[in-house]
């Protein structure tokens, strides 16, 4: 091959890999660009056009109705109150459970004991049990501690099952910070409590954002306890989301569908924009342990 | 005295984790696995009739159908995110421009929770006003696309959509394989005249190994635990043809009060994952000690 052939079938290698990660990306945006077009259109357009058309006369109707009236079962107040539940349900569950598995990590990587590796490997497992299996005890559990149906409820399972993976985060991250910085302080009498405050804590401020984004994403995006703990007046958005798509009254109204679908997704989605960084920090570290 | 104290603080701190850990991890696993050993239906009852549940379960042609459904879903889902993943993430890697943004785009899938995404994709494969009339209008009047209605076809619409959540963050966990691939080993490949994609095929693949292998383990744990997508796409229908075990077992323990049932095919579903998860485990573990 000469140089001129070998620089010409580069440049038509170059085209095509670029053609292909463009026509890809297309296809990811889709499904959000045919979501957003929707919830702008009438039932009328939408029955005539065609899921990429632009809206002709877009409008807010679907949204207003999204949030505010639309029908999630028996009752009709739209998405609002669903939204201030699953708020409610992550800020707590998200603090609580960062701020255990912060302190939890800094004992796994800086003041083991004996057993305490066993005790790590034994949570570590806990990562990865399928929640099927504990559902109906933790049910009993709820029911036992009178906080079946309760948001406070759903916080605590967020928090007991988050601890695993908060733990671990915090562990993996804390490893990476000299034992020596704690065995100077530790000579010049700081203990356990002020070792963690001086020292570890100043340092944990990108842990502490992957920390919270990825429990922010988990548990806003949770369905499985939301829809099994929760009751009528007390579902997060996910549930509510789900009961509002079928739920059909009247016509199929698939523009409130999807307004409301963005609706839901809006918070995490906002997260990532603005804060994909630590996101993916997060799914990489959470996804590849060890 | 203080020094006792320092001593016990780092236990102290582990506490409430390790009741957890024993309580609603592992207790509740034990009470799990007792209750499947009942005839338990509406409540927790404990008559123990031996493996009655488990010979019942894999004589329900709805489990079965919910077996071979995660077999299928496993196989193609595994497969395509896996391929598309490894692309987009070599053709990345060619010093493409603006990389950080279609990154961003592959991704942002993964933001969003699996109900929204049911939400979306119920819309886009909609049989009537869907994709099939898209196709439609372009000009191909006869073209038909109603897997959503389609026994036979409805698990597809899931592997679908999951497709779309998930491969992005295949190509991420790719793409940081990639940079970390030395790169005098391409450089030697390069020299000796190899073309571009035999490097690829004979030297990057190959050291990629493990990145599969931690790929395909996670997308497992993710496919064996999928519920929220079958619940909003196609709610386990038409029937029960796109049924998966985690929507079996919540059908069962929490809809139709066949608690000793539910609670056997959870095992199940922790014997799966445990087959799975534990050889990756202890691989990695020994991995990072020897």
């Amino acid at each position: 091959m000469d140089r001129t052939q070998r620089i010409v079938s580069a440049r038509i290698g170059r085209v095509f890999i670029y053609a292909l990660l463009i026509f890809t990306a297309l296809l990811y945006l889709a499904p959000l660009y045919v979501m957003i077009v929707t919830s702008l259109k009438d039932i009328e357009e939408i029955r005539s056009g065609n899921l990429l058309l632009f809206p002709l006369k877009p409008s807010l109707y679907a949204w207003q109705k999204a949030w505010s009236s639309a029908c999630t079962g028996s009752e009709c107040d739209g998405l609002a109150p669903f939204f201030w539940n699953s708020l409610r349900i992550v800020v707590p569950a998200v603090a609580i459970s960062t701020f255990i598995g912060s302190i939890n990590g800094y004992v796994f990587s800086k003041w083991q004991f004996k057993g305490s590796n066993y005790l790590f490997g034994a949570l570590l497992l806990g990562c990865f049990i399928p929640f099927q299996v504990i559902l109906l005890p933790m049910a009993k559990l709820l029911a036992v501690l009178g906080l079946a149906n309760t948001v406070t409820g759903l916080v605590l399972v967020h928090i007991i099952y988050g601890i695993a993976f908060t733990t671990l985060f915090f562990r993996n991250y804390y490893i990476g910070i000299p034992t020596e910085l704690v065995n100077a302080a530790k000579l010049d009498g700081a203990g356990f409590i002020k070792i963690y405050k001086l020292i570890f804590l100043p340092l944990s401020k990108p842990i502490f954002v992957v920390t919270i984004i990825w429990q922010f994403t988990q548990i806003w995006n949770d369905f499985l306890f939301g829809v099994v703990y929760s009751g009528s007046g007390t579902q997060p958005i996910t549930v509510a989301l789900n009961n509002l798509v079928n739920t059909s009254v009247g016509g199929k109204e698939y523009n409130v569908d999807m307004a409301a679908a963005i609706i839901a997704a809006l918070p995490t989605l906002l997260v990532y924009f603005f804060a994909g960084k630590y996101f993916i920090k997060g799914l990489t570290a959470g996804a590849v342990k060890g | 005295m203080k020094s006792a104290l320092q001593q016990l603080l780092p236990k102290l701190v582990l506490a409430p984790t390790t009741l957890i850990l024993v309580v609603c991890v592992y207790g509740f696993i034990g009470w799990t696995a007792l209750l499947s050993f009942t005839k338990s239906r509406m409540m927790p009852q404990w008559d123990f009739i031996g493996l009655d549940q488990y010979i019942k379960l894999f004589d329900n042609p709805r489990w079965m159908v919910a077996l071979e459904n995660l077999g299928a879903f496993c196989f193609f889902f595994i497969l395509i995110c896996l391929l598309l993943g490894v692309v987009l993430a070599i053709f990345l890697d060619q010093k493409i421009r603006s990389e950080g943004a279609l990154r961003t785009i592959y991704l942002y899938p993964m933001a969003v929770s699996f109900i929204v995404t049911g939400t979306a994709w119920k819309w886009i494969l909609n049989p009537g006003l869907g994709i099939e009339k898209l196709i439609r209008e372009i000009g191909f009047q006869s073209f038909e696309f109603r897997w959503l209605i389609d026994s036979e076809m409805a698990i597809y619409t899931i592997v679908i959509a999951a497709v779309w959540q998930s491969s992005g963050f295949v190509m991420a966990i790719f793409l940081a394989g990639l940079r970390g691939v030395d790169e005098s080993l391409i450089n030697a490949a390069e020299i000796d005249g190899a073309p571009h994609y035999k490097i690829y095929t004979r030297v990057v693949l190959p050291i990629l190994r493990p990145v599969f292998f931690s790929a395909i383990v996670i997308l497992l744990h993710i496919a064996i635990k999928s519920f929220d997508l079958v619940q909003s796409l196609t709610g386990g229908g038409p029937g029960y043809s796109s049924d998966m075990p985690a929507n079996f077992m919540y059908t069962h323990a929490f809809n139709r009060a066949q608690m000793g049932l539910g609670a056997a095919s959870a095992m199940v579903m922790l014997f799966g994952i445990l087959a799975v998860i534990v050889p990756y485990l202890y691989s990695e573990l020994r991995e990072k000690n020897g």
